[in-house]
């Protein structure tokens, strides 16, 4: 018996607004509200909306057959609660029928895996909360922002906590493997790694609607024939997609929404079940151990990280930013803090990208990246008027140590002075009756 | 093909083009090119065309020793061949003042009399028209439309017309009647126009009416810099920014003045530079000394051959805000030595180039965000330094030539 895993994966960043170099010290809000909000919307109104009620339909026509899992990030999140909040609840209402699994991953949709393992950590524990406050169940599994994992990347998610972890079909790590079974990782066996398979995703999200191609028009009968006929053993097909697949890069009248329709009926006409992430890794076992020495992404053909550091205009504004990390780890100051991971998402630097700046907003790489270091100076100039850079950081830990803990320490010699005073005024009651 | 200047005596990007363009179509095995200008010095590079003076060109039959003609012109042209052009008058122009060999004295240059002179370069090209062996005729700016026209009616040849520029560029509108009524009628008479970008061909089908279908744009390219190991950077505590060409309304030098003002209200350690002369210099010395950074600013007057690339390999950043530029072959050369540069994207080159920061000429604020970022980011320096030398190297005569050659074999093959 197969068994089809899902997920759908919903990440907006922040746009920036034209910021200039006069601007910094001068205006400390750095988005473009009216681009966010009539994206948002856009993609609320053409794909979020209509999607959530197909699924919910299916679900309840199922009773539960049918089961998909969602990775929304904590800005998408949040900019989903502003501007288009019928679809936080609508998703509340997909999390009650129980057959839906809420993924794991860095609130900001950033790069921390790679730069920082702290921050990452902080990221993910940070979205897990937020998860747990909007749809009631703390994840269990965990997808990377861009699907990046390597080695490094695993141990630090399985040292949280995570036993399932969501990797991208390259080649180069597969070799002759094929991406339907369940794998673990080489010295932690215990987390297990699900493989998306590239041609059933990119089938629906890609070529859905592509009349060049050879198997122009696909339906749903043909796609679960093409499942059924791989060979017997391969367990688990992962099927993975942004969200938008569904109403935006397939538009509404190429039928998407019929094939999302009719796809679960044919498939568990054929004997297939759906599966979450977590309940897959579960119920099959490891096949073989996957190394990733080099971090890996669901990016082009290399599926490495060159889309967002591969030249240096990007490595260059990442170095900066994460060059504060330690300082930001201390910081408490609500709005640094938010703007800390807004600046973070992996947008900001693949649209500093010569080859690959794919949906970006900017006239060119160079532009996106005036812009965004014109922004990130008046962010390190507001770190830095908050904690100077003359203090280093040891010392500045040191210090507010002594600040944090004074408080602490006041009330411990308060407790004290009390416990003297009522000996004190003991002994006199004592003195008095004798 | 037809054309006004060559070098090494220049006077604008016309000859520069020119030179590249048929260096580039002479690596065609099967091409050769006649290459004719009004007054040639005899110190032009004749390795790759044959370039006739058209002062050397009788137009008047005059009889004269052999002797004495190789004493007048054979510093230059072979008396056999002035002979033999002889043979091709075939009207009477004793009308037009000749010299005591039948030929006429051109300047060579943009003189009061410039109508004068291009009415009498058509006469010249009546007398190769007839002589000549040729199988298609090539004209290069206005100046020499009325030569290839002629040419074309006296031979039957095709003819194509290559636009450098258009009155609207040069003139910011007000344009000349004159000048118009000649660049008209030129493309009017041409089998194709080429023209140096697409903001050009624009131009060439919205204000001279020419059918989309007859304009090609084929873009300039740059001619690699021998040298180019031999010019550098010497380090300096200051940053520089270099505004490098004519100091005219088309340039757009005062909104180069504006940006600097913004940029110096920022940060102190840049000093920019306005390199070159013209007609608005000192109205921008009163400009910068108004916005009070005359002692960041400087003005280094005109400058020429090597000058100007030791200049451009000093910069930090090159600047060209351009009103208007039909193509703009300064930013190739910026790049050709490694400086970062900024063009407006009202000029032509902007339409090839990709690591080159474009803005709008207006928009100071954006001028002055690029100069920042490139003098405060070493890695934006970096990138625009690499890559955009990298780029410019990749933009080939060559290429450009084997565009022209498709026309050609293209408009040969229509009219047969």
């Amino acid at each position: 018996m197969k068994n089809i895993c899902i997920y759908f994966q919903i990440h907006q960043p922040y746009s920036l607004k034209r910021y200039r170099f006069f601007d910094i010290d001068q205006d400390h809000y750095y988005y473009d509200d009216f681009r966010v909000e009539e994206n948002i919307r856009r993609l609320a109104e053409k794909s979020y909306l209509p999607s959530n009620a197909t699924i919910l339909e299916i679900i309840r026509n199922s009773n539960g057959r049918f089961r998909c899992a969602y990775s929304i990030s904590g800005t998408a999140l949040e900019q989903l609660e502003q501007y288009a909040p019928e679809v936080i609840d609508s998703f509340k209402e997909l999390a009650k029928t129980g057959a839906v699994e809420f993924l794991a991953e860095p609130y900001a949709h950033s790069l921390a895996s790679v730069y920082d393992a702290d921050e990452f950590e902080r990221q993910v524990k940070m979205h897990a909360e937020k998860i747990e406050n909007l749809f009631g169940k703390k994840p269990t599994a965990l997808r990377n922002a861009e699907l990046i994992y390597s080695d490094e990347i695993g141990e630090t998610a399985y040292k949280m906590g995570y036993k399932t972890m969501l990797i991208d079909e390259a080649r180069h790590i597969l070799g002759w493997k094929s991406p339907n079974y369940v794998y673990s990782h080489p010295y932690m066996p215990k987390l297990k790694l699900l493989v998306r398979n590239l041609k059933f995703s990119d089938d629906i999200s890609f070529r859905f609607s592509n009349h060049s191609w050879s198997e122009f028009p696909l339906t749903a009968d043909k796609y679960v024939d093409w499942l059924a006929s791989l060979p017997e053993e391969e367990k688990i097909i992962n099927i993975w997609m942004g969200y938008e697949a569904f109403g935006v890069f397939q538009q509404q009248e190429t039928g998407i929404f019929n094939f999302m329709k009719a796809f679960p009926y044919h498939a568990m006409d054929r004997q297939m079940s759906f599966v979450l992430p977590s309940e897959a890794t579960k119920a099959l076992d490891a096949v073989d151990a996957l190394s990733v020495m080099h971090p890996i992404s669901w990016s082009g053909e290399a599926k490495d990280l060159s889309c967002w550091t591969g030249n240096d205009l990007q490595q260059e504004a990442l170095n900066k930013l994460y060059a504060v990390t330690e300082r930001m780890s201390m910081v408490t100051d609500k709005p640094l803090l938010h703007d800390w991971l807004l600046l973070q998402s992996t947008e900001h630097f693949r649209y500093m990208s010569h080859t690959d700046a794919f949906g970006s907003y900017y006239e060119s790489p160079y532009e996106a990246f005036i812009n965004y270091m014109n922004v990130l100076a008046d962010f390190l100039e507001r770190v830095d008027a908050q904690y100077p850079t003359s203090i280093e950081n040891e010392e500045l830990n040191a210090l507010l140590k002594t600040i944090n803990n004074q408080e602490k320490e006041i009330e411990e010699l308060q407790k004290e002075v009390k416990r003297l005073r009522a000996r004190k005024a003991k002994a006199k009651e004592g003195e008095a009756n004798a | 093909m037809f054309g006004w200047e060559f070098p090494p005596h220049i006077l604008g990007g016309l000859g520069t083009a020119s030179y590249g363009l048929t260096k580039g179509m002479s690596q065609q095995p099967d091409m050769q090119i006649t290459f004719v200008i009004p007054k040639p010095h005899g110190d032009e590079d004749q390795s790759f065309l044959k370039i006739i003076g058209a002062c050397f060109v009788p137009v008047v039959w005059k009889d004269h020793d052999w002797n004495y003609v190789n004493e007048r012109i054979g510093r230059i042209m072979h008396p056999d061949e002035y002979y033999w052009l002889r043979n091709g008058i075939k009207y009477d122009y004793r009308r037009i003042g000749t010299n005591d060999l039948g030929c006429i004295d051109f300047s060579g240059r943009y003189p009061d009399n410039l109508l004068e002179e291009i009415s009498n370069y058509e006469a010249v090209a009546s007398v190769l028209a007839h002589q000549l062996d040729f199988d298609i005729i090539h004209s290069h700016d206005w100046l020499t439309y009325p030569a290839g026209v002629f040419a074309k009616q006296i031979s039957g040849k095709p003819l194509v017309v290559h636009v450098h520029a258009t009155d609207f560029d040069r003139s910011r509108g007000q344009v000349n009647p004159t000048v118009y009524s000649i660049e008209k009628r030129g493309m009017d008479a041409a089998d194709h126009i080429i023209t140096v970008s697409n903001l050009t061909r624009r131009i060439v089908i919205e204000k001279y009416h020419q059918d989309p279908a007859k304009v090609t744009t084929v873009h300039n390219a740059v001619e690699p810099l021998p040298d180019v190991e031999s010019y550098t950077k010497t380090p300096r505590k200051d940053k520089v920014v270099t505004f490098l060409g004519r100091i005219t309304m088309q340039k757009g030098p005062e909104y180069f003045v504006e940006a600097a003002h913004r940029v110096l209200q920022k940060t102190r350690d840049v000093r920019f530079v306005m390199a070159g002369s013209g007609d608005m210099m000192n109205a921008m010395i009163n400009l910068a000394a108004q916005r009070n950074i005359a002692d960041r600013f400087h003005f280094t007057g005109f400058l020429r051959g090597r000058q100007v690339y030791e200049m451009l390999a000093e910069s930090d950043v090159y600047i060209m805000p351009s009103v208007s530029e039909p193509f703009g072959i300064s930013p190739l050369e910026a790049m050709q030595v490694g400086t970062p540069t900024i063009i407006s994207k009202q000029s032509g080159c902007a339409e090839i180039l990709t690591h080159a920061i474009k803005i709008d000429y207006w928009d100071i604020d954006a001028m002055a965000d690029a100069i920042y970022s490139i003098v405060k980011n070493p890695a934006m320096y970096k990138s625009l330094h690499e890559l955009g030398r990298e780029e410019v190297n990749n933009i080939r005569w060559y290429d450009a030539g084997l565009k022209v050659r498709r026309i050609y074999d293209q408009v040969i093959a229509n009219r047969k």
